[in-house]
Protein backbone atom coordinates (compact mmCIF):
# COMPACT_ATOMS: atom_id res chain seq x y z
CA UNK A 1 0.00 0.00 0.00
CA UNK A 2 1.42 3.35 -0.60
CA UNK A 3 1.65 5.28 2.39
CA UNK A 4 0.02 8.06 1.22
CA UNK A 5 -3.28 6.34 0.53
CA UNK A 6 -4.50 6.45 4.26
CA UNK A 7 -4.50 10.14 4.13
CA UNK A 8 -8.03 9.98 2.48
CA UNK A 9 -10.91 11.53 4.54
CA UNK A 10 -12.50 8.11 4.81
CA UNK A 11 -9.30 6.39 6.44
CA UNK A 12 -9.08 9.47 8.75
CA UNK A 13 -12.06 10.06 9.91
CA UNK A 14 -14.88 7.35 8.90
CA UNK A 15 -12.50 4.25 10.10
CA UNK A 16 -11.17 5.55 12.85
CA UNK A 17 -14.31 6.75 14.29
CA UNK A 18 -15.62 2.97 14.16
CA UNK A 19 -12.52 1.64 15.81
CA UNK A 20 -12.74 3.84 18.55
CA UNK A 21 -16.72 3.29 18.75
CA UNK A 22 -16.47 -0.33 18.37
CA UNK A 23 -13.48 -0.80 21.01
CA UNK A 24 -15.65 0.98 23.43
CA UNK A 25 -18.44 -1.19 23.14
CA UNK A 26 -16.01 -4.53 23.16
CA UNK A 27 -14.15 -3.22 26.45
CA UNK A 28 -17.67 -2.39 28.52
CA UNK A 29 -18.81 -5.80 27.80
CA UNK A 30 -15.42 -7.09 29.26
CA UNK A 31 -15.87 -5.23 32.50
CA UNK A 32 -18.78 -6.40 34.34
CA UNK A 33 -18.22 -3.87 36.64
CA UNK A 34 -19.14 -0.76 34.70
CA UNK A 35 -22.24 -2.81 34.01
CA UNK A 36 -23.12 -2.54 37.81
CA UNK A 37 -22.07 0.64 38.17
CA UNK A 38 -23.63 2.20 35.63
CA UNK A 39 -27.35 0.66 35.98
CA UNK A 40 -27.01 -0.62 39.42
CA UNK A 41 -26.32 2.91 41.11
CA UNK A 42 -28.99 4.68 39.60
CA UNK A 43 -31.67 1.44 40.08
CA UNK A 44 -30.85 1.53 43.65
CA UNK A 45 -31.51 4.89 44.17
CA UNK A 46 -34.56 4.67 42.36
CA UNK A 47 -35.78 2.00 44.34
CA UNK A 48 -34.39 3.44 47.44
CA UNK A 49 -35.92 6.55 47.43
CA UNK A 50 -39.12 5.77 45.85
CA UNK A 51 -39.64 3.40 48.30
CA UNK A 52 -38.27 5.04 51.46
CA UNK A 53 -39.43 8.76 50.58
CA UNK A 54 -42.02 8.29 48.08
CA UNK A 55 -44.96 8.27 50.68
CA UNK A 56 -43.59 11.68 52.36
CA UNK A 57 -42.89 13.31 48.63
CA UNK A 58 -46.12 14.13 47.35
CA UNK A 59 -47.13 15.77 44.33
CA UNK A 60 -50.27 16.12 44.47
CA UNK A 61 -50.66 18.34 41.26
CA UNK A 62 -49.25 15.67 39.63
CA UNK A 63 -50.92 12.63 40.21
CA UNK A 64 -48.23 10.62 40.46
CA UNK A 65 -46.15 7.87 42.28
CA UNK A 66 -42.85 9.18 43.52
CA UNK A 67 -41.36 6.03 41.34
CA UNK A 68 -43.22 7.10 38.81
CA UNK A 69 -42.13 10.70 38.82
CA UNK A 70 -38.21 9.51 39.59
CA UNK A 71 -38.57 7.08 36.57
CA UNK A 72 -37.20 9.81 33.52
CA UNK A 73 -34.54 11.22 36.41
CA UNK A 74 -33.26 7.76 36.88
CA UNK A 75 -33.06 7.00 33.13
CA UNK A 76 -31.35 10.36 33.00
CA UNK A 77 -28.89 9.26 35.47
CA UNK A 78 -28.13 5.99 33.72
CA UNK A 79 -27.26 8.23 30.79
CA UNK A 80 -24.94 10.81 32.35
CA UNK A 81 -23.32 8.14 34.84
CA UNK A 82 -22.44 5.55 32.03
CA UNK A 83 -20.85 8.75 29.91
CA UNK A 84 -18.64 9.63 33.13
CA UNK A 85 -17.46 6.25 33.53
CA UNK A 86 -16.49 6.06 29.19
CA UNK A 87 -15.32 9.26 28.98
CA UNK A 88 -13.02 9.21 32.59
CA UNK A 89 -10.87 6.75 30.93
CA UNK A 90 -9.62 9.61 28.42
CA UNK A 91 -7.79 11.19 31.20
CA UNK A 92 -4.91 7.97 31.52
CA UNK A 93 -5.32 7.41 28.10
CA UNK A 94 -4.12 10.71 27.17
CA UNK A 95 -1.31 11.30 28.89
CA UNK A 96 0.19 7.47 29.18
CA UNK A 97 -1.87 4.99 27.75
CA UNK A 98 -3.67 3.66 24.43
CA UNK A 99 -4.62 7.27 23.45
CA UNK A 100 -1.15 7.95 23.33
CA UNK A 101 -0.85 5.91 19.87
CA UNK A 102 -4.63 7.87 18.39
CA UNK A 103 -2.38 11.03 18.97
CA UNK A 104 0.45 9.51 16.92
CA UNK A 105 -1.84 8.33 14.08
CA UNK A 106 -2.98 10.25 10.67
CA UNK A 107 -5.87 10.44 12.82
CA UNK A 108 -8.88 13.36 12.01
CA UNK A 109 -9.47 14.82 16.05
CA UNK A 110 -13.18 14.94 14.72
CA UNK A 111 -12.82 11.14 14.52
CA UNK A 112 -11.48 10.80 18.33
CA UNK A 113 -14.61 12.62 19.62
CA UNK A 114 -17.15 10.76 17.11
CA UNK A 115 -15.77 7.15 17.92
CA UNK A 116 -15.75 7.99 21.80
CA UNK A 117 -18.73 9.71 21.90
CA UNK A 118 -20.51 7.27 19.60
CA UNK A 119 -19.19 4.35 21.36
CA UNK A 120 -20.82 5.70 24.64
CA UNK A 121 -23.94 6.73 23.63
CA UNK A 122 -24.67 3.63 22.08
CA UNK A 123 -23.71 2.03 25.73
CA UNK A 124 -25.70 4.47 27.35
CA UNK A 125 -28.89 3.95 25.11
CA UNK A 126 -28.07 0.41 25.64
CA UNK A 127 -28.56 0.34 29.51
CA UNK A 128 -31.18 2.85 29.56
CA UNK A 129 -33.00 0.95 27.21
CA UNK A 130 -32.73 -2.29 29.80
CA UNK A 131 -34.15 0.02 32.52
CA UNK A 132 -37.11 0.70 30.61
CA UNK A 133 -38.19 -2.92 31.33
CA UNK A 134 -38.96 -1.86 34.73
CA UNK A 135 -41.45 0.89 33.04
CA UNK A 136 -44.24 -1.40 34.73
CA UNK A 137 -42.77 -1.14 38.28
CA UNK A 138 -42.94 3.00 37.86
CA UNK A 139 -46.60 2.17 36.91
CA UNK A 140 -45.91 3.25 33.34
CA UNK A 141 -47.81 1.26 30.32
CA UNK A 142 -45.99 1.92 27.48
CA UNK A 143 -47.06 1.65 23.83
CA UNK A 144 -45.41 1.88 21.04
CA UNK A 145 -45.56 5.28 20.40
CA UNK A 146 -43.77 6.06 23.67
CA UNK A 147 -41.50 3.22 23.15
CA UNK A 148 -39.74 4.59 20.52
CA UNK A 149 -39.84 8.81 21.60
CA UNK A 150 -38.27 7.51 24.54
CA UNK A 151 -35.34 6.12 22.42
CA UNK A 152 -35.24 8.82 20.57
CA UNK A 153 -34.58 10.95 23.50
CA UNK A 154 -32.92 8.85 25.14
CA UNK A 155 -29.98 9.17 22.14
CA UNK A 156 -30.64 12.95 22.08
CA UNK A 157 -29.39 13.41 25.68
CA UNK A 158 -27.29 10.56 25.71
CA UNK A 159 -24.65 12.09 22.64
CA UNK A 160 -25.44 15.63 24.79
CA UNK A 161 -23.31 14.11 28.23
CA UNK A 162 -21.13 12.05 26.02
CA UNK A 163 -20.00 15.30 24.39
CA UNK A 164 -20.30 16.78 28.19
CA UNK A 165 -18.28 13.98 29.65
CA UNK A 166 -15.61 14.03 26.58
CA UNK A 167 -15.58 17.94 26.59
CA UNK A 168 -14.78 17.98 30.54
CA UNK A 169 -12.47 14.77 30.43
CA UNK A 170 -10.02 16.33 27.60
CA UNK A 171 -9.17 19.64 29.90
CA UNK A 172 -8.84 17.17 33.33
CA UNK A 173 -5.37 16.09 33.63
CA UNK A 174 -6.11 13.80 36.57
CA UNK A 175 -8.85 11.68 37.17
CA UNK A 176 -9.10 12.82 40.80
CA UNK A 177 -10.19 16.57 39.09
CA UNK A 178 -12.48 14.96 36.80
CA UNK A 179 -14.47 13.65 40.51
CA UNK A 180 -14.44 16.84 41.57
CA UNK A 181 -15.91 18.39 39.11
CA UNK A 182 -18.52 15.72 38.43
CA UNK A 183 -19.13 15.87 42.25
CA UNK A 184 -19.10 19.76 41.98
CA UNK A 185 -21.19 20.15 38.71
CA UNK A 186 -22.59 17.02 37.10
CA UNK A 187 -24.26 16.02 40.09
CA UNK A 188 -25.92 19.45 40.86
CA UNK A 189 -26.51 19.28 37.24
CA UNK A 190 -29.08 16.38 37.60
CA UNK A 191 -30.11 16.76 40.82
CA UNK A 192 -31.48 19.95 40.00
CA UNK A 193 -33.01 18.83 36.36
CA UNK A 194 -36.60 17.93 37.85
CA UNK A 195 -35.36 14.22 38.24
CA UNK A 196 -35.96 14.42 41.84
CA UNK A 197 -38.32 16.94 42.21
CA UNK A 198 -40.16 19.18 40.45
CA UNK A 199 -40.09 23.03 39.46
CA UNK A 200 -43.30 23.66 40.95
CA UNK A 201 -42.90 24.76 44.98
CA UNK A 202 -39.36 25.18 44.47
CA UNK A 203 -37.64 28.34 45.44
CA UNK A 204 -37.28 31.19 42.67
CA UNK A 205 -33.66 30.96 42.58
CA UNK A 206 -33.66 27.18 42.16
CA UNK A 207 -36.34 27.73 39.41
CA UNK A 208 -34.10 29.97 37.45
CA UNK A 209 -31.11 27.79 37.88
CA UNK A 210 -33.09 24.50 36.83
CA UNK A 211 -34.60 26.49 33.32
CA UNK A 212 -30.32 27.47 33.39
CA UNK A 213 -29.54 23.68 33.42
CA UNK A 214 -29.80 22.12 30.04
CA UNK A 215 -30.33 18.12 31.98
CA UNK A 216 -33.44 19.88 33.33
CA UNK A 217 -34.85 19.92 29.09
CA UNK A 218 -33.56 16.36 28.68
CA UNK A 219 -35.53 14.87 31.58
CA UNK A 220 -38.22 16.89 30.48
CA UNK A 221 -38.14 15.38 26.94
CA UNK A 222 -38.09 12.48 28.78
CA UNK A 223 -40.83 12.74 30.92
CA UNK A 224 -42.75 13.66 27.72
CA UNK A 225 -41.74 10.74 25.38
CA UNK A 226 -42.59 8.15 28.49
CA UNK A 227 -45.99 9.69 29.22
CA UNK A 228 -46.97 10.37 25.85
CA UNK A 229 -47.37 14.49 26.95
CA UNK A 230 -46.83 17.51 24.88
CA UNK A 231 -46.20 18.94 28.15
CA UNK A 232 -43.82 17.87 31.10
CA UNK A 233 -46.11 19.56 33.98
CA UNK A 234 -43.48 18.69 36.84
CA UNK A 235 -41.39 21.32 34.61
CA UNK A 236 -43.70 23.41 32.97
CA UNK A 237 -41.95 22.55 29.19
CA UNK A 238 -43.68 22.01 25.93
CA UNK A 239 -41.87 18.81 24.49
CA UNK A 240 -40.84 21.39 20.88
CA UNK A 241 -38.39 23.27 23.07
CA UNK A 242 -37.53 20.17 25.37
CA UNK A 243 -36.40 18.95 21.86
CA UNK A 244 -34.86 21.85 20.66
CA UNK A 245 -32.77 23.27 24.00
CA UNK A 246 -31.79 19.10 23.98
CA UNK A 247 -30.25 19.62 20.46
CA UNK A 248 -28.44 22.44 21.10
CA UNK A 249 -27.02 21.00 24.26
CA UNK A 250 -25.53 18.17 22.26
CA UNK A 251 -24.34 20.18 19.12
CA UNK A 252 -22.77 22.88 21.51
CA UNK A 253 -20.96 20.19 23.68
CA UNK A 254 -19.96 18.01 20.47
CA UNK A 255 -18.79 21.26 19.11
CA UNK A 256 -16.76 22.62 22.29
CA UNK A 257 -15.01 19.22 22.25
CA UNK A 258 -14.27 18.64 18.83
CA UNK A 259 -12.78 22.21 19.73
CA UNK A 260 -10.96 21.04 22.68
CA UNK A 261 -9.40 18.02 21.00
CA UNK A 262 -8.14 20.05 18.09
CA UNK A 263 -6.91 23.09 20.28
CA UNK A 264 -3.52 23.13 19.93
CA UNK A 265 -1.34 24.03 23.35
CA UNK A 266 2.17 25.04 24.60
CA UNK A 267 2.80 21.62 25.62
CA UNK A 268 0.21 19.41 23.10
CA UNK A 269 -0.10 19.29 19.54
CA UNK A 270 -3.50 18.30 18.02
CA UNK B 1 14.37 12.51 -2.25
CA UNK B 2 15.70 13.04 0.96
CA UNK B 3 19.16 11.61 2.12
CA UNK B 4 17.80 12.05 5.89
CA UNK B 5 14.90 9.98 7.24
CA UNK B 6 15.12 12.45 10.26
CA UNK B 7 16.78 16.14 10.31
CA UNK B 8 16.70 17.67 13.75
CA UNK B 9 17.82 21.55 13.54
CA UNK B 10 18.42 23.90 16.46
CA UNK B 11 15.73 22.94 18.17
CA UNK B 12 15.07 24.54 21.67
CA UNK B 13 12.25 23.41 24.50
CA UNK B 14 11.32 25.08 27.64
CA UNK B 15 8.77 24.13 30.26
CA UNK B 16 8.62 27.90 31.54
CA UNK B 17 11.94 28.44 33.18
CA UNK B 18 13.37 25.11 32.51
CA UNK B 19 15.19 24.50 29.24
CA UNK B 20 14.67 20.76 28.47
CA UNK B 21 16.40 20.65 24.95
CA UNK B 22 18.71 23.87 24.03
CA UNK B 23 19.62 24.18 20.86
CA UNK B 24 19.72 20.36 19.54
CA UNK B 25 20.72 19.50 15.77
CA UNK B 26 21.70 16.15 13.94
CA UNK B 27 20.44 13.90 11.20
CA UNK B 28 19.67 10.30 10.52
CA UNK B 29 19.94 8.52 8.02
CA UNK B 30 17.46 6.16 6.08
CA UNK B 31 18.00 2.47 7.71
CA UNK B 32 20.19 3.55 10.45
CA UNK B 33 19.71 2.70 13.83
CA UNK B 34 20.46 5.78 15.69
CA UNK B 35 20.45 6.03 20.40
CA UNK B 36 19.48 9.52 21.95
CA UNK B 37 21.41 8.24 25.02
CA UNK B 38 21.16 10.06 27.99
CA UNK B 39 19.93 9.52 32.08
CA UNK B 40 16.36 10.90 32.73
CA UNK B 41 16.22 14.59 32.71
CA UNK B 42 18.70 15.07 29.71
CA UNK B 43 15.75 15.93 27.17
CA UNK B 44 15.65 13.10 25.25
CA UNK B 45 11.93 12.27 26.00
CA UNK B 46 10.88 15.73 24.91
CA UNK B 47 12.89 15.16 22.07
CA UNK B 48 10.92 11.82 21.56
CA UNK B 49 7.48 13.93 21.82
CA UNK B 50 8.81 16.16 19.49
CA UNK B 51 9.75 13.86 17.02
CA UNK B 52 6.46 11.69 17.18
CA UNK B 53 4.66 15.16 16.53
CA UNK B 54 2.67 15.43 19.91
CA UNK B 55 5.17 18.75 20.88
CA UNK B 56 6.32 21.68 18.50
CA UNK B 57 9.49 22.93 18.99
CA UNK B 58 9.88 26.55 20.37
CA UNK B 59 12.67 27.34 18.35
CA UNK B 60 14.26 25.19 15.45
CA UNK B 61 12.78 22.44 13.12
CA UNK B 62 12.60 18.74 13.03
CA UNK B 63 11.85 16.71 9.88
CA UNK B 64 10.48 12.90 9.64
CA UNK B 65 11.47 11.70 5.33
CA UNK B 66 11.16 15.42 4.30
CA UNK B 67 7.57 16.33 6.33
CA UNK B 68 7.92 18.86 9.07
CA UNK B 69 6.52 17.85 12.47
CA UNK B 70 4.42 20.39 12.67
CA UNK B 71 3.11 21.32 9.61
CA UNK B 72 2.92 18.66 7.67
CA UNK B 73 2.27 16.33 10.98
CA UNK B 74 -0.65 14.75 9.35
CA UNK B 75 1.49 13.09 6.65
CA UNK B 76 4.58 12.62 9.00
CA UNK B 77 2.37 10.05 11.00
CA UNK B 78 1.88 7.95 8.19
CA UNK B 79 5.28 7.63 8.19
CA UNK B 80 5.81 6.41 11.53
CA UNK B 81 5.45 3.88 13.77
CA UNK B 82 5.97 4.92 17.61
CA UNK B 83 6.69 2.49 20.94
CA UNK B 84 5.73 4.21 24.05
CA UNK B 85 7.98 4.15 27.06
CA UNK B 86 4.26 3.39 29.25
CA UNK B 87 2.13 0.69 27.64
CA UNK B 88 -0.50 1.61 24.96
CA UNK B 89 -2.36 -1.52 24.69
CA UNK B 90 -6.10 -2.05 25.28
CA UNK B 91 -5.50 -5.11 27.77
CA UNK B 92 -9.67 -5.56 27.72
CA UNK B 93 -8.87 -6.57 24.45
CA UNK B 94 -6.92 -9.24 22.46
CA UNK B 95 -3.99 -9.31 20.66
CA UNK B 96 -5.96 -9.49 17.68
CA UNK B 97 -8.19 -6.83 18.14
CA UNK B 98 -5.75 -4.68 19.55
CA UNK B 99 -3.63 -4.84 15.95
CA UNK B 100 -7.33 -4.17 14.44
CA UNK B 101 -7.73 -1.26 16.11
CA UNK B 102 -4.31 0.20 15.14
CA UNK B 103 -4.56 -1.01 11.81
CA UNK B 104 -7.56 0.94 11.31
CA UNK B 105 -6.72 4.10 12.81
CA UNK B 106 -3.93 4.13 9.81
CA UNK B 107 -6.98 3.54 7.41
CA UNK B 108 -6.50 -0.25 7.01
CA UNK B 109 -9.39 -2.28 6.14
CA UNK B 110 -10.81 -5.33 4.51
CA UNK B 111 -8.39 -8.15 3.25
CA UNK B 112 -5.36 -5.41 3.49
CA UNK B 113 -5.89 -5.26 7.00
CA UNK B 114 -6.35 -9.22 7.83
CA UNK B 115 -3.62 -10.29 5.72
CA UNK B 116 -1.16 -7.14 7.92
CA UNK B 117 -2.38 -8.51 10.95
CA UNK B 118 -1.64 -12.24 10.45
CA UNK B 119 1.79 -11.14 8.94
CA UNK B 120 2.59 -9.14 12.39
CA UNK B 121 1.39 -11.88 14.49
CA UNK B 122 3.25 -13.90 12.74
CA UNK B 123 6.52 -11.43 12.77
CA UNK B 124 6.58 -11.32 16.53
CA UNK B 125 6.17 -15.01 16.93
CA UNK B 126 2.73 -14.46 18.45
CA UNK B 127 0.03 -16.14 15.92
CA UNK B 128 -0.81 -18.28 18.94
CA UNK B 129 -2.04 -15.63 21.30
CA UNK B 130 -3.66 -13.78 18.97
CA UNK B 131 -6.72 -14.98 20.47
CA UNK B 132 -6.03 -14.03 24.14
CA UNK B 133 -6.49 -10.74 26.00
CA UNK B 134 -3.60 -8.95 26.21
CA UNK B 135 -3.97 -8.51 30.36
CA UNK B 136 -2.85 -12.68 30.30
CA UNK B 137 0.76 -11.78 28.83
CA UNK B 138 3.87 -11.35 30.43
CA UNK B 139 5.54 -7.99 30.25
CA UNK B 140 7.60 -9.07 27.49
CA UNK B 141 4.60 -10.36 25.26
CA UNK B 142 3.07 -6.98 25.67
CA UNK B 143 6.07 -5.40 24.21
CA UNK B 144 6.09 -7.48 21.11
CA UNK B 145 2.22 -6.77 20.60
CA UNK B 146 2.87 -3.40 20.89
CA UNK B 147 5.83 -3.49 18.18
CA UNK B 148 3.05 -5.77 15.74
CA UNK B 149 1.49 -2.85 16.38
CA UNK B 150 3.17 0.05 15.18
CA UNK B 151 4.86 -2.09 11.96
CA UNK B 152 1.27 -3.29 10.79
CA UNK B 153 1.34 0.30 8.41
CA UNK B 154 5.25 -0.70 6.77
CA UNK B 155 6.49 2.80 8.87
CA UNK B 156 9.75 3.85 7.13
CA UNK B 157 10.65 4.94 10.47
CA UNK B 158 9.98 3.33 14.23
CA UNK B 159 10.40 5.46 16.99
CA UNK B 160 10.60 4.12 20.98
CA UNK B 161 11.20 5.48 23.77
CA UNK B 162 12.85 3.36 26.18
CA UNK B 163 11.05 0.46 25.00
CA UNK B 164 13.10 -2.15 27.14
CA UNK B 165 11.64 -0.30 30.56
CA UNK B 166 10.79 -3.00 32.65
CA UNK B 167 12.01 -6.20 30.75
CA UNK B 168 14.31 -8.73 31.85
CA UNK B 169 17.49 -9.46 29.78
CA UNK B 170 16.22 -12.46 27.96
CA UNK B 171 13.18 -10.54 26.87
CA UNK B 172 14.71 -7.29 26.24
CA UNK B 173 17.38 -9.49 23.41
CA UNK B 174 13.81 -11.25 21.88
CA UNK B 175 12.62 -7.23 21.54
CA UNK B 176 15.30 -6.43 20.24
CA UNK B 177 16.11 -9.47 17.61
CA UNK B 178 12.57 -8.78 16.53
CA UNK B 179 13.11 -5.21 15.66
CA UNK B 180 16.34 -6.08 14.05
CA UNK B 181 14.86 -8.19 12.12
CA UNK B 182 12.00 -5.51 11.15
CA UNK B 183 14.88 -3.52 10.00
CA UNK B 184 16.23 -5.80 7.94
CA UNK B 185 13.63 -6.70 5.87
CA UNK B 186 12.29 -3.02 4.93
CA UNK B 187 15.60 -1.05 5.87
CA UNK B 188 12.89 0.77 8.85
CA UNK B 189 14.70 3.26 10.22
CA UNK B 190 14.79 2.84 13.91
CA UNK B 191 15.76 5.73 16.54
CA UNK B 192 15.11 4.71 19.86
CA UNK B 193 16.19 6.61 23.45
CA UNK B 194 17.40 4.77 26.21
CA UNK B 195 19.41 5.11 29.26
CA UNK B 196 20.92 1.14 28.68
CA UNK B 197 24.18 1.64 27.78
CA UNK B 198 24.59 -1.43 25.99
CA UNK B 199 21.21 -0.98 24.36
CA UNK B 200 22.98 2.45 23.03
CA UNK B 201 26.21 0.08 22.26
CA UNK B 202 24.22 -1.58 19.74
CA UNK B 203 22.87 1.07 17.62
CA UNK B 204 24.97 2.44 14.40
CA UNK B 205 25.00 5.79 15.94
CA UNK B 206 24.58 7.34 19.41
CA UNK B 207 23.36 11.01 20.47
CA UNK B 208 24.49 11.68 23.39
CA UNK B 209 22.33 13.88 26.17
CA UNK B 210 22.99 16.16 28.88
CA UNK B 211 20.93 18.57 30.50
CA UNK B 212 19.19 19.21 27.27
CA UNK B 213 22.00 20.15 25.50
CA UNK B 214 23.36 17.82 22.77
CA UNK B 215 27.16 16.40 24.09
CA UNK B 216 28.52 13.82 21.34
CA UNK B 217 27.00 12.03 18.49
CA UNK B 218 28.84 9.41 16.04
CA UNK B 219 29.39 5.61 16.05
CA UNK B 220 29.87 3.80 19.57
CA UNK B 221 33.25 3.21 18.20
CA UNK B 222 34.58 6.19 16.95
CA UNK B 223 32.97 7.96 20.32
CA UNK B 224 34.90 5.59 22.52
CA UNK B 225 38.02 6.10 20.73
CA UNK B 226 38.37 9.81 21.35
CA UNK B 227 39.34 8.59 24.92
CA UNK B 228 42.22 7.62 23.30
CA UNK B 229 43.42 4.75 25.51
CA UNK B 230 41.71 2.75 28.62
CA UNK B 231 40.35 4.20 31.88
CA UNK B 232 42.05 3.58 35.02
CA UNK B 233 39.43 3.78 38.20
CA UNK B 234 41.31 4.01 41.46
CA UNK B 235 39.19 3.81 44.31
CA UNK B 236 40.72 5.22 47.64
CA UNK B 237 39.47 6.41 51.14
CA UNK B 238 40.24 10.60 50.73
CA UNK B 239 39.74 10.57 46.54
CA UNK B 240 39.66 14.55 46.36
CA UNK B 241 42.73 14.74 48.89
CA UNK B 242 44.58 12.06 46.84
CA UNK B 243 44.08 13.42 43.41
CA UNK B 244 45.71 16.86 44.27
CA UNK B 245 48.47 14.55 45.19
CA UNK B 246 48.77 12.71 42.30
CA UNK B 247 47.96 15.84 40.20
CA UNK B 248 51.86 17.52 42.22
CA UNK B 249 53.78 14.40 42.28
CA UNK B 250 52.84 13.84 38.04
CA UNK B 251 52.12 16.70 36.12
CA UNK B 252 51.45 14.56 32.74
CA UNK B 253 48.89 12.85 34.63
CA UNK B 254 45.09 14.10 34.05
CA UNK B 255 43.19 13.12 36.55
CA UNK B 256 39.20 13.54 37.67
CA UNK B 257 37.42 12.67 40.62
CA UNK B 258 33.60 10.66 39.88
CA UNK B 259 31.53 9.80 42.61
CA UNK B 260 34.49 9.62 44.87
CA UNK B 261 36.68 8.10 43.20
CA UNK B 262 39.77 8.33 41.02
CA UNK B 263 39.19 8.27 36.76
CA UNK B 264 42.21 8.59 34.80
CA UNK B 265 41.88 8.11 30.61
CA UNK B 266 45.28 6.84 29.42
CA UNK B 267 47.25 5.30 26.86
CA UNK B 268 48.93 3.22 29.23
CA UNK B 269 46.78 2.13 31.62
CA UNK B 270 48.46 -0.88 32.59
CA UNK B 271 51.94 1.03 33.72
CA UNK B 272 50.13 3.74 35.01
CA UNK B 273 48.56 1.32 37.78
CA UNK B 274 51.92 -0.04 38.24
CA UNK B 275 53.30 3.16 38.86
CA UNK B 276 50.36 4.24 41.47
CA UNK B 277 50.38 1.03 43.31
CA UNK B 278 53.99 1.43 43.64
CA UNK B 279 54.15 4.80 45.16
CA UNK B 280 50.82 5.17 47.03
CA UNK B 281 49.96 1.19 47.34
CA UNK B 282 49.49 1.90 51.02
CA UNK B 283 46.53 4.16 49.89
CA UNK B 284 44.77 2.47 47.52
CA UNK B 285 42.16 0.42 47.84
CA UNK B 286 41.56 -1.12 44.58
CA UNK B 287 42.43 -0.67 40.47
CA UNK B 288 40.26 -1.00 37.75
CA UNK B 289 41.35 -1.06 34.05
CA UNK B 290 38.98 -1.01 31.44
CA UNK B 291 38.20 -0.27 27.47
CA UNK B 292 36.06 2.46 27.36
CA UNK B 293 32.23 2.54 27.69
CA UNK B 294 29.78 4.90 26.52
CA UNK B 295 29.78 5.35 30.15
CA UNK B 296 33.52 6.81 30.05
CA UNK B 297 32.25 8.92 26.86
CA UNK B 298 29.46 10.65 28.58
CA UNK B 299 32.05 11.11 31.84
CA UNK B 300 34.55 13.03 29.34
CA UNK B 301 32.46 14.90 27.97
CA UNK B 302 30.24 15.96 30.40
CA UNK B 303 32.94 15.51 33.56
CA UNK B 304 30.05 13.85 35.63
CA UNK B 305 28.93 10.46 36.28
CA UNK B 306 25.77 9.13 34.50
CA UNK B 307 23.80 8.52 37.49
CA UNK B 308 24.82 12.26 39.16
CA UNK B 309 23.07 13.72 36.29
CA UNK B 310 19.48 13.00 36.51
CA UNK B 311 18.96 16.41 38.59
CA UNK B 312 18.55 19.56 36.32
CA UNK B 313 16.63 19.78 33.50
CA UNK B 314 13.69 17.95 33.04
CA UNK B 315 12.62 15.75 30.38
Amino acid sequence: MNQDESIGAESRLLIPAYSLARREITRFLRQKGRVIGAVGTPLIFWLLFGGGIGSSFKVEKLGESYLEYSYPGAIASILLFTAIFSMISIIDDRSEGFMQCVLVAPVSRLAIVLGKVAGASVLAVGQASVFLLLAPVAGLRLGLMEIVATLGAMILLSVAVCGLGFWMAWRMESTQGFHAVMNVLLMPMLALSGAFFPMTGASIVIVWIMRLNPMTYGVSLLRCALLGKPVDEATGLGVITAIGVTIGFALVMLAASIRAASRETKYALA
Amino acid sequence: MHDAMIAVKDVTYSYGERTALDGVSFDVASGEAFALLGPNGSGKTTLFRILCTLLAPQRGSASIDGLDVVRDRAAARTRMGVVFQSPSLDIHLTVRENLIHAGQLYGLRGATLKTRVAASLDGVNLSNRASDRVKTLSGGLQRRVELAKCLLHQPKLLILDEPSTGLDPRARDEFWALLNQARAERNTTIIVTTHLLDEADACDRVAIFDRGKLVACGSPDVLKQRIGGDCLTVATADAVAFTNEIATRFSDIVCTTVNGAIRIESENAAGLATKLLREFGDRIQSVTIGRPTLHDVFIHETGHRFDEASEGAGE
